[in-house]
């Protein structure tokens, strides 16, 4: 039997296309916009205006307080704009836009491929660089990464747990990192350790990858302390929760962080992006994006500069096909239809998907017959008919008993409803509705 | 870009499950039943399961047609099974009246009104069944006789009536152990019963299917047998002569039918694996208790209808177990 976490789970079929295609460098766009805000918490604060010449990696937006990022020019050029500009969901949001000239990178950036494999930097020397490089978690959640490499006092980290899961379906930006930058891969992740005074770590790969668990099993001899742990393909083993359960049999309390447990947990790209911060002065400029779909001539996975319109990746894998009707942010089970295809790759952008018509569109939905599905398949152990039904008489007091605050929006019972309902639509109101009278609870009580 | 897009939240796929699937799988895994039902009782048996699936459906179709007023729901083939469970059953010889009194009760009585799929609180298949046992006890308890089985001592009596009738008398279960049926006739279907429930390999063969297509857990049947069994068990271990094995519980009357295809009707079973452990661990019970030291024979309706009425209960009380109260292992 191989590991796995204990509560509920789908089986999407995995659909991983690209899962082949090399990671192939995109190049120089001739325009890109970088948000201000592509990380969870404060937007960044704007140092450029419009009409200044940058450099590629040179700051160009600072982190406003501890829970925000640095946002770099991924590119060298001129400022032609400091505005705010429709995001990938049609919402306006403030960003720089610069026209590409040349690529004349900013000082102390080492650009060759030598692999720089000794750790010299004390933990607290490498959660500065990392938190100066704006490295945020790149599997999609954006969360600052030097705030999860801060142990709360009181608190101790044991171990370290790198997410090579890449649980979502047509992904494989991951994958393809594991097979082809391993080695970067894992010094980062002997630096994440170093950083977190830990001396375990492991790296969580679902059997769907078995070549990727080949491979990093015979390197990390080299590297004490690194072990390649083989997962039970099931979704959502890649949510933080489900994966620490599965490496390691911890539950992270409910409303707790995953440090309550002893784990600290990063993605692989998240990995390689602090190998590159640390041993290479590179902020995170570029990222692995897989571009995929049933009827896109050529899935690929493309390393591209923050910023770049994701209508070019498109175009560069053959256009958006004719009988494509959805344009998924990210993945299928938790990505985000796109309005806006203009809108730039940033940090969290692991991938695009293109879905055809008969995929995109939602089944009718008809009537509950409480065949207990969504129940057995929640990752979180809730009753995502009962929360839906609470959702949709609004009574979140019950809501909240029931821990609707819990869920981690993983779509499974949406998945699984065999009546088509929309599950998850309904309980993220709830949540929302939950979260609102906590607040303003918390107000009162203060 | 000309081209529109669709905007919806995720997820952005779905899984092969769909309502009128599920239960068209059902009725696929009854297909076996409802072959040994023809070979053995011929063509009654095809005219009883005939007529109860169209009254069944047609019941359905009037009432949603012309007194809700609402969408067509025959196509999601719930009431297609309901007549199918329902067939299975009533024994062969039921007049044809009786029978589309049974689906009229069944659809009209315990399902419609409630709102249809999804609301009803009891098992409508069950409800024709107990209503036309109750209103007709005399032509719902006799069976034509199945010739290669039976004996002369027990034509047309069920293999739970006959012992039930035979220890009433005072007789020893010795000297009525010859007259029953072998446990291979029971396996096969040679034996007096219900029209579904005489063959309890088909009935395992369904069960095994609608495990592989992932229609039903294993925990109810598992959890209904594994208590009869237990029950009947300690009973028959602490007096032989009175009480019989726990192995012809299970392959007589509706043992089967009921635990795998009745207790499991997703509209009135509970939403998770602990309450489903309490639901069938009461059905098991239940049946026992009817069957042994109750006035009819068999108890396996009656156990799951009064289950039936808990289970808004136990869903209101048993909860999943949540992610993360388990006692971390440190």
């Amino acid at each position: 039997m191989s590991k796995t976490f204990k509560i509920g789970g789908i089986h999407p079929s995995d659909s991983k296309l690209s899962r082949g295609a090399a990671i192939e460098v995109f190049g120089l766009p001739q325009t890109v916009t970088i948000p201000v805000a592509q990380h969870i918490g404060a937007p960044a604060v704007t140092c450029v205006a419009k009409g200044d010449q940058v450099k590629t990696g040179q700051v160009i937006a600072t982190a406003a307080g501890f829970v925000s990022s640095n946002i770099h020019s991924s590119v060298s050029g001129v400022v032609t704009s400091v505005d705010d500009v429709p995001d990938a969901g049609g919402m306006r949001r403030k960003a720089v836009t610069i026209q590409v000239e040349g690529d004349q990178w900013a000082e102390g950036i080492d650009r060759s491929d030598k692999l720089m494999s000794s750790v010299t930097l004390s933990a607290k020397e490498i959660v500065e660089k990392i938190t100066a490089a704006g490295i945020v978690g790149m599997g999609g959640a954006t969360f600052p990464t030097h705030v999860k490499l801060s142990i709360p006092p009181g608190k101790k980290a044991e171990c370290l747990i790198i997410n090579g899961v890449e649980c979502e379906p047509y992904l494989t930006s991951d994958h393809r990192v594991m097979l082809e930058r391993s080695e970067e891969l894992l010094v980062g992740v002997q630096i994440l350790c170093k950083a977190l005074g830990v001396e375990k770590a492991y790296i969580g790969i679902e059997k769907n990858k078995p070549d990727a668990i080949a491979h990093l099993k015979g390197l990390v001899s080299k590297y004490p302390g690194v072990e390649v742990v083989p997962l039970k393909v099931q979704y959502p083993q890649g949510g933080e929760k489900q994966l620490i359960d599965a490496v390691v049999g911890r539950q992270v309390p409910s409303g707790a962080l995953p440090i309550e447990v002893g784990a600290v947990v990063q993605n692989v790209g998240t990995a390689l992006a602090v190998y590159e911060a640390v041993q290479k002065n590179k902020p995170l400029i570029e990222r692995v994006v897989t571009v995929t779909g049933k009827s896109v001539k050529t899935p690929a996975n493309y390393l591209v500069r923050i910023g770049t319109p994701i209508e070019a990746l498109i175009e560069r894998s053959g256009g958006v096909p004719d009988d494509c009707e959805k344009i998924v942010n990210g993945g299928p089970m938790m990505g985000r239809a796109l309005s806006n295809p203009t809108a730039p790759v940033t940090k969290g952008t692991s991938g695009i998907l293109l879905m055809r018509t008969k995929e995109a569109r939602r089944p009718a939905a008809t009537t509950c017959i409480s065949c207990a599905k969504c129940v057995a398949v929640c990752p979180m152990g809730l009753e995502p008919y009962l929360i839906y039904k609470l959702a949709c008489k609004t009574m979140l007091a019950e809501a909240e008993e029931h821990r609707a605050t819990d869920c981690i929006e993983c779509g499974s019972c949406s998945y699984a409803c065999p009546a088509a309902l929309p599950l998850l639509d309904r309980i993220r109101l709830a949540k929302a509705g939950v979260m609102k009278i906590a607040r303003e609870r918390a107000i009162k009580q203060k | 870009m000309e081209k529109k897009l669709i905007i919806s939240p995720s997820p952005h796929i779905h899984g092969v499950d769909k309502t009128s699937r599920l239960m068209r799988d059902v009725v696929i895994a009854l297909l076996p039943a409802f072959a040994v039902s023809v070979v053995v009782y011929g063509v009654n048996a095809l005219v009883v399961t005939g007529l109860s699936v169209v009254s069944c459906v047609l019941f359905e179709f009037l009432i949603q047609r012309y007194l809700l007023r609402g969408p067509l729901t025959i196509n999601n083939w719930s009431a297609v099974l309901t007549g199918l469970l329902l067939a299975f059953n009533l024994p062969g010889t039921l007049p044809a009246w009786q029978i589309v009194m049974g689906c009229f009760v069944a659809i009209a009585v315990a399902k419609m009104p409630f709102g249809g799929l999804g609301r009803n609180l009891f098992n409508p298949a069950l409800v024709g069944r107990v209503f036309l046992l109750i209103s007709f006890p005399v032509q719902m308890t006799s069976f034509a006789p199945v010739t290669r089985a039976a004996t002369d001592a027990m034509s047309g009596a069920t293999p739970l009536a006959f012992v039930k009738e035979a220890l009433k008398k005072g007789m020893g279960l010795d000297q009525i152990m010859p007259d029953l049926p072998s446990y291979s006739d029971m396996l096969f279907g040679f034996r007096s019963g219900s029209l579904g429930e005489i063959a309890a390999l088909a009935l395992i063969v369904g069960f095994i299917y609608l495990l592989w297509r992932k229609v039903i857990t294993w925990h109810i049947p598992v959890f209904v047998i594994g208590t009869m069994t237990a029950f009947s068990g300690i009973l028959h271990l602490a007096d032989q002569a009175h009480y019989i094995s726990p192995l012809f519980h299970l392959m007589a009357g509706g043992t089967l039918l009921g635990a795998i295809y009745m207790a499991t009707d997703y509209v009135t079973s509970p939403m998770n694996t602990r309450g489903m452990l309490i639901y069938g661990v009461g059905i098991g019970l239940i049946t026992i208790l009817i069957r042994v030291f109750g006035a009819y024979p068999e108890g396996m309706s009656f156990a799951i209808l009064i289950m039936n009425a808990t289970v808004p209960l136990i869903n209101k009380y048993v909860k999943p177990r949540r992610f993360g109260l388990a006692p971390a292992k440190r």
